[in-house]
Formats: structure tokens, sequence, C-alpha cells
């Protein structure tokens, strides 16, 4: 959480977007995160994100549990409304707040503690609800604020600074949203900007629960050797699958796609996501094909990547209660409540 | 006592999930059809289908709406309780059980009355079909009960048909049917009506019979919710079930889209959670739950005192500690809700005392939280909740506009000149104005658990940490004004000095919620027997100026509660400038609504010990 006022330059030659913004006004306050944390660079990637997308930035609800990564929403878009919830309680957060406006962009940032410990229950019921959300897990293994334990991400054999190895399996929070039958399943890295952007992007775009697992190095407490969620270990073992290339409504698809390997998806607001199959052998759209492709790179250790399963048909929170396409914030004093009463009293008398 | 004309308590034993609840509730409804007014609680247990569940009907044409204490007829169906259940007949009183099995040994009282009725062998002659049989063997006794208590058997008709509706005519038949076979048996072999039975009155005029669940639900749909948050929990679950079928007739488009959302959460932290996010959007936005949701909510409630989201939370109090007692009522979360939370937290918290005043609370607790913005409790429990009361029938204020607070729009945003501060104090009494997510850039703040000052902005700083406690403080201290305030009714006659007030006797008795019809009773029965008595009933808390004057003028004061430890005693030490030697505990907790008898006696008790001391 930012108290420091970052300093708004303005550069006359940066580009601006359809609203006429430059990438500056996507941006919030300055981060207090440790120099050359990984979350720094998805915010940097978000912003970006935000900005290409042409999304007014109050448009946007902004949403974390607590941590290093739920600090995060702090440092970009300024103008949009934050709440920094309680640890592993965003999903709940996130879903009073969608229920009552959905006309609102929601993004959520969150942690592998906050989401796979905590906030476990949460995190699977907000998934199972289909809250249109774009959900980051911003993913290091560890616990950085309370310095250096590990987290239920923590892969077996993976030791700490101190060099205790982790016993026990990790909960995989990509494996985990497909099962659960999460909409929009991928991971990235942060160190890998071009592939995260269009990510965020089409997660944005998506309606329904979009989840973005993102290796993330803690710098801190988590980027040694030995440890699997460091930046070495990440860049060696990173296994790109798919990548997504988001192409805005009515923009054409210029880019030339080799031929049994690209697979445009349209989104319901018009855009297109093309997946890019870097793995022949993988099918993004087919469930039963995803578990098992993502288990058998498990056990190579390789680290999958790009947008690893998607369902673009699931109807969300607001489909399936069949509300009403607006906000219900200003929605709800009975003109007849008087005639109301009466109805209710004429049978109990 | 025998001869006791709409005044005397039935109560009905029978086995849970036979299908006595209906004709137990037939039963109440005729006689107050019949123009008298009339009690009814449903002792049910946490169990589907077996264990033992009683009802009781208390017809009181004095209008005391309450347990009396003492049991007048009892029909006895259960053979499992059939020994505790004859043992609490009063002297003089009546018995009424199933024939077929005849209980010779155990009918060994000689100073009641006992009424055979065969029902079951009368119903299986009559019905083939096996569940018919189980179910129609209560119609029968509601038959059997209308020919010895004189009961109307065209307003049984009458409500059999309503129940049912013309369509199902066929059961209207069948139901009168066994209502007959139980009706003309008794009539054949005992003199009817007894002395002891109901007569047709013009007391239950402008009354309606309602339980407390359901006048809240419809008082939160018609406040204006749109977001209702919950986890199944008795006593609470049926406040949504009946949110959602008002809400399904009144908040559905022409096209069927519904203008709410009801989420069923997976536990009651996440609906205390949405209903925060809801809140934080600007929706107006509640959850019903009971004590152990409360447990559960203890982290949202103290986040929502903290950033200042307004929410409102229905507690349908049962009793505790732990699972405890699902379906029987206490007073037991009073300090819970108060000061749910940790770190320095307090709430407002408003006490309904029966249905009706669950109605007019829950829509003013979606106010009062709006306004205030912050976690506000109506603090309800089973007896309220789930029982069928009568009361006065429920008025519309065609003044009511829903108060929304102090809420930044579009235009003021638009005309603000530097950017928005949250947490200021621009009226001096503790409300800050807050704006809502996606309606203007320059409404955009970060809420935050964590310190903050009162621009909203993060900090570990002593003094803006503290200034934003103390304001919060202030703020408190504004509501106490604004809440309900206390019921206050003297006994005397005379006037006090500066003419406005009746003068104090010496003794006060003090209340809150469903505990108000047992004080009223009781401080009737005792000015008969010459002991004048004044009356408070909190309704609200913080506690008023009122409450804390009523206190002081005094001798002493019995506070009168539903719990062991005394916690409506112990919050007005905790809250008021109180001599504690002057209050003097009646705590009632087995489970049970407290009745008139309970408290007399307890009074009664505390003059004999301090007479004799």
């Amino acid at each position: 959480m930012s108290f420091m006022k970052k300093p708004q330059v303005h550069h006359a030659e940066l580009p601006v977007n359809g609203l006429g913004y430059t990438v500056r006004d996507y941006e919030g306050g300055m981060s207090t995160l440790c120099a050359g944390c990984g979350h720094d660079s998805i915010t940097a990637a978000l912003i970006q994100a935000c900005w290409g997308l042409d999304i007014e930035p109050y448009r946007v609800a902004k949403m974390s549990g607590i941590g290093c990564s739920s600090k995060t929403p702090a440092y970009f878009l300024r103008e949009a409304h934050g709440i920094n919830a309680l640890h592993g309680r965003m999903p709940s957060i996130a879903t009073g707040a969608n229920a009552a406006n959905g006309e609102l962009h929601f993004l959520g940032v969150s942690g592998d503690g906050d989401s796979l410990s905590i906030g476990f229950g949460q995190f699977a019921h907000a998934i199972r609800r289909n809250v249109n959300m774009l959900y980051l897990i911003e993913n290091n293994g560890v616990y950085g604020l309370t310095k250096g334990q590990f987290s239920a991400s923590a892969d077996i054999g993976s030791t700490t600074k101190r060099g205790e190895a982790n016993e026990q399996p990790p909960i995989d929070p990509v494996m985990t949203a497909i099962s659960l039958g999460c909409t929009f399943v991928a991971r990235g890295f942060s160190g890998d900007k071009e592939q995260l952007v269009p990510l965020i992007q089409a997660g944005l775009r998506h309606r329904g629960f979009a989840m973005i697992d993102i290796i993330s190095p803690c710098v801190a407490f988590n980027d040694h050797e030995g440890s699997t969620k460091s930046y070495a270990h990440t860049r060696e073992y990173f296994h790109p699958a798919i990548h997504a290339d988001f192409i805005p409504p009515r923009e054409e698809i210029r880019a030339e796609y080799e031929k049994g390997r690209a697979m445009p998806v349209e989104l319901h607001d018009g855009s297109t996501i093309v997946l890019r199959k870097i793995d022949v052998d993988h099918d993004p759209t087919d469930r039963a094909g995803a578990i098992a492709y993502l288990e058998r790179h498990r056990e190579a250790r390789e680290i999958v990547t790009g947008l690893l399963y998607l369902e673009e048909e699931g109807s969300d929170l607001h489909a399936n209660n069949r509300t009403v396409p607006r906000s219900l914030v200003d929605i709800g004093m009975h003109e007849n409540a008087e005639a109301i009463l009466e109805e209710f009293q004429a049978g109990c008398r | 006592m025998t001869g006791r004309v709409n005044d005397f308590t039935l109560k009905i034993a029978t086995v849970n999930g036979t299908g006595s609840a209906s004709a137990n509730s037939l039963l109440m409804k005729a006689i107050f059809r019949m123009g008298v007014p009339v009690m009814g609680k449903n002792y049910f247990p946490s169990n589907i289908q077996g264990l033992p569940t009683w009802y009781e009907i208390r017809v009181t044409d004095p209008g005391h709406l309450t347990r009396s204490g003492e049991v007048n007829f009892m029909v006895a169906l259960n053979a499992e309780t059939f020994a505790k259940d004859h043992a609490e007949v009063t002297p003089g009183g009546y018995l009424l059980y199933d024939s077929t099995w005849p209980r010779t040994r155990e009918l060994d009282r000689d100073d009641i009355h006992v009424i055979g009725v065969p029902l079951a062998r009368m119903v299986n002659h009559h019905f083939v079909d096996a569940r018919t049989r189980i179910l129609m063997k209560n119609v029968a006794f509601v038959g059997a009960l209308a020919a010895l208590l004189d009961l109307d058997l065209d307003v049984i008709e009458q409500l059999l048909t309503e129940t049912f509706g013309a369509r199902k005519a066929e059961l209207v038949k069948a139901n009168m049917e066994a209502v007959k076979l139980g009706y003309d048996d008794v009539r054949e072999h005992y003199d009817c009506p007894l002395p002891m039975h109901v007569r047709r009155a013009d007391m239950t005029a402008g009354h309606v019979i309602v339980d407390g669940n359901t006048t809240a639900a419809l008082g939160a749909m018609l406040a204006g919710a749109t977001v209702g948050a919950w986890y199944p929990l008795t006593p609470s679950t049926s406040v949504m079930d009946a949110f959602k079928g008002f809400c399904e007739k009144y908040r559905r488009t022409a096209d069927g889209e519904r203008e709410y959302v009801l989420l069923q959460a997976e536990d009651e932290l996440a609906a205390g959670g949405m209903v925060m996010g809801a809140g934080w959007m600007g929706a107006r936005a509640f959850t019903a739950t009971s004590g152990p949701g409360i447990s559960l909510m203890n982290e949202f409630l103290s986040f929502g005192y903290y950033t200042e989201i307004p929410g409102v939370v229905f507690d349908i109090q049962r009793v505790g500690p732990s699972t405890g007692m699902p379906t029987r009522t206490q007073q037991s979360d009073l300090m819970e809700c108060a000061y749910a939370g940790h770190g320095d937290t307090r709430h407002l918290c408003l006490y309904p005392a029966d249905p009706a005043e669950a109605f007019h609370f829950s829509m003013r607790a979606f106010d009062l939280a709006e306004h205030f913005q912050t976690p506000v409790f109506l603090v309800s429990d089973l007896d309220i909740g789930m029982n069928e009361w009568m009361v006065p029938e429920l008025q519309w204020d065609p003044r009511y506009r829903p108060d929304r607070g102090k809420v930044l729009g579009r235009d003021d945003l638009e005309r603000l000149s530097g950017p928005f501060r949250r947490y200021m104090d621009p009226d001096n009494d503790g409300v800050p104005f807050r704006t809502l997510p996606g309606v203007h850039p320059a409404g955009a703040f970060f809420t935050r658990g964590s310190g903050h000052s009162k621009h909203g902005t993060y900090t570990e700083d002593a003094a803006e940490y503290q200034e934003v406690m103390d304001r919060l403080r202030r703020k408190f201290e504004t509501a106490r004004e604004h809440v309900p305030a206390p019921l206050i009714e003297y006994a005397g006659k005379a006037f006090s000095a500066d003419g406005r007030r009746p003068q104090p006797v010496k003794y006060g008795m003090l209340t809150v919620g469903s505990g108000d019809s047992a004080v009223r009773e009781a401080r009737q029965n005792m000015k008969a027997g010459g002991t004048e008595i004044d009356y408070c009933r909190v309704r609200a808390f913080p506690f008023s100026d009122d409450v804390q004057r009523f206190i002081d003028e005094h001798d002493t004061v019995f506070v009168v509660e539903q719990n062991r430890d005394a916690q409506l005693k112990s919050m007005l030490l905790c809250e008021l400038e109180v001599d504690a030697d002057k209050l003097v505990s009646v705590l009632h907790y087995n489970g049970l609504p407290i009745a008139s008898m309970d408290v007399e006696a307890a009074v009664l008790d505390h003059f004999r010990k301090a007479k004799a001391s």
C-alpha cells in the first residue's frame, strides 16, 4: 500500500489509446515492494493491458486480499476504486460487489497464500459461481511479509533460503481451476510480458471467471538455488504451450498463422483470441485433454504456460441469475409498497 | 379453574414429521378467526422425523401474548413423552390422549380430567393409505378439540379450503371427514363443550398472524435490499426463503429478469464478505444468520466497522454456546453482536420485540447502515422469528424515503476541487462522505482494513491512526439519538414536578426484545397483588440517555433477559454510569421463551429475600 505519491510526468511523445489516454493515465501510487519483485512486472503488464483495451480506469473495480501481491492494486489505475479485503477473502468481496453492479470491470489480485491456503474455499466458490472477473494469482511459493515460510504452491523438494526442503505436495491453481469448471485458465510468468499482456487482455474480455496463475519470483525469500519458483528455475523449465493473441472487435486478423496451429475463438464482445499452438497435441477447449496434457508436463517438471483452457459458452453469475442488465445500486424501492404490504397481510388473517 | 372461558393454555405433544404442525396452526388460526387473541409457540427438535415436538397455544382474552408458564389442557399424543406431559397439567386441568392404546396404569392422577379418544382406531378404520392415516390422526384431534372447546367447524372448513385451494377440494373433504371423526366421537362420550372453552369475541380485528422472519424479510425488500447473501442456518433460514419468495413475486420484470441477487454462500464468512462487497459498491445488502454465523463473520464485522461499509445482519438468536440447541430460543448473542470483531469495535443493534417491530426495524436497519456507513444488526431470536404471533396490522408510512446517507454523486464529484478525502468529518457528527465505484474518477479511493488516515491513505502514524479511531467513536455517539428510543411506561398516575413525566415508583423493570410480553403480564399480575413497577424496554444499542435516566430514577431495576450471564446488565454497566447494586438480574436460559410466571416468581422471590434480610 503506497503512501508515497508518484510524480506524474507526462511525455508529449507517449502514444495515446482510443480514449486519448497514455499509459501514465493507468498508473497508480509508487510501489513499496522490493526492487526486482516479480509483482511489479505484473503491475506494469496490467497497466499496459488496460491501456491497450481502452478501458476507462474509473470503470474498473480493483480488489485484493492480504499479502505482497494484494498491495499491488494501489500501484495501478489511480482513478479506480480499490478495496483491500481480508486475507483470503477477496473472492467474497468480489462476488458481492459484482452482484451489486456487474457493469464494471472486476480485477482481483491475489497470491498463493491468499488463494491456495487461507482463501482456498472462497477461491473455489468464486470459480463455481463463475463471477465475471479477472483473477490473478501472483505465485511465488512463499510467504514474504512473514519472512519466508512455504506456501501451498511450493513444490516438493524446493528449499527455503536456510535449506529446509518442502515435503508436502503443491496445490496447482491451474489444475484446481480446470477441475472446478473455471472457464478461462492460464499461466504466465512475470518475466515474460509479451506473453502476459495479451493473456490479461483476453482475461478481462472473457465473460466469466478468468484465472491467470503468474509465476512471480520473490527476490527476498525465494530466488535462491534450490527454489523451484526462482527466476532461474522458471526460465529453465518454462514451457509455452499456447500463445494467445488478443484481437479487439472489428480489427482484422492480420498475422499469418501456420495451418492447424491457429485457433480463433470469438469472445462475447466481438473480440477474438487467436490461440497459437506451440504444442500441437494440446487443444485448450478440451477439458479432459487439458488435464492430461498438464499431467504429462508436470511429470517432466515443466512449467506449462499460456491460455491452457477456455470455455467461452459458460454463463456467469448474472446470466445464471437472469439479473436485469444494469446496476442494482439504485434499484429497489417499490412504488406500490402499501399494496404489497396489504396483499401479504390479506393471507395472514 | 375449570370454568376458564377464553383464558387457558393448551399444549399438544406429538412426534416430529407426522404433519402435526399444520394441524396446530389450523387450531391457532381457528381461534384467531373466532375473534379471540391467541399465542402459539412451537417447540421442535433439530430433527426431520421422529423426535418429540410440542405446540403451545394460549387462548387469552386479556391479551397476554406470552407463555403463562402453566398448561391447562394437554393433548398427549406422543408415547415417549406421555409421563412427562401427563405430569405437566395443572390441577383441575384436562388431558386428552389416544385411547386406542389404554394407559390405565400411567393415568394415576385424580386431580385432572382425562379424555380418551380412539384416534388411531377411528382413522385407521376410515382411511386406507398409511401416510394419510398418520396425517389424519392429527386432523382428527383438531375435530375432538373443536367439540370440547366449542370451535366453529365452519371456520375450520374455511381455513382448510384456503390452505388447499379450490383445486384440491378432495383434500378439504378428506380433512373434514377426519375432523368429524374426532368431533362426533367426543360429543358422543363427553359433555361438550367443556367449562373451559372458546367463546366467539371481537378482539382480533385489525390484527394479523405473522412470524418475525417473514416480516423482517418483507421489510428488507421494501427497504430496497437488492443483494442477500447467506448460509443456511436454523433459525434464520426462513428469512432468506421469505425474501426470495417476495422478490420472485415483486422484483421480476415483465421479461422475468431479476432485480435482485441472492447468493447462497459457502459459509457465513463468505456471506459476510459478499454483504461488504455489495455495500461497498453501493447496494443495500444483508445477510441472515444466527450465533454460529456471527462467530464466523467477526472478521468482516471488524472490517466493516473500520472501513465504514454499510451492511445489515439479521441475527436470529438460538441457544448457544457452540451448536447448542439450534431449535430453541435465547438472547445470548447480545454482547457478541454489540462488540463483534477484533480491535475496538462496536455496532449499532436494533432489538425488536415481536414480528411487527421486526418489520419496522428491518427497514430502519438499512437506513441506519447507510446513514452511519457501518454494519447494523437486527437482533431477533427464534421465538420472534419462527413462531406465529398475533400483532396489530403492519402499517406503511407513505412518507418513507430511504436514507442513503452522505454519498457524493457524479455531479458533486464533477465540482470537487482537490482530491476526494474519504474519512473526514465535515459536519462534525463523525459521519464522513463516501463515493461509489464506477461513478466518477475524482471519487476514487482505496478502501483498506489496515491503518488509514482521514484522507483514506495508508498510515502507521500514531496521531493519524488515532484521529480516525476517535472520529469513529464520535460517529457512534451521534447514532445514540438516531436509533429507536426505549419504550418507557410508568405505573403511577402522579406526575413529576416538571409536569412532563409521571412520578416514577420505587421499582423499575428493564428488558429487551422478546421478553416484552412476559414482563408486561408479570407487571399486571403484580399490580393486582399491590406491587407497582415501572417499565423500560431497550430497543437499540447504543443506549440512549433515557435508559440512563430510567435507571437513575429507580431504587431497584430488575433486568430481565434470556441468557445465563446477564449480558444486557453487563452492557448497561459497561456503557452507562450506573450503580451496580441497583440492578437485579432476572435470568431465563433453558431454551423455552420466558414465561410471565418466571418473571413474577423471580421478582417476588427478591422481595421476600430483601424483607428477610
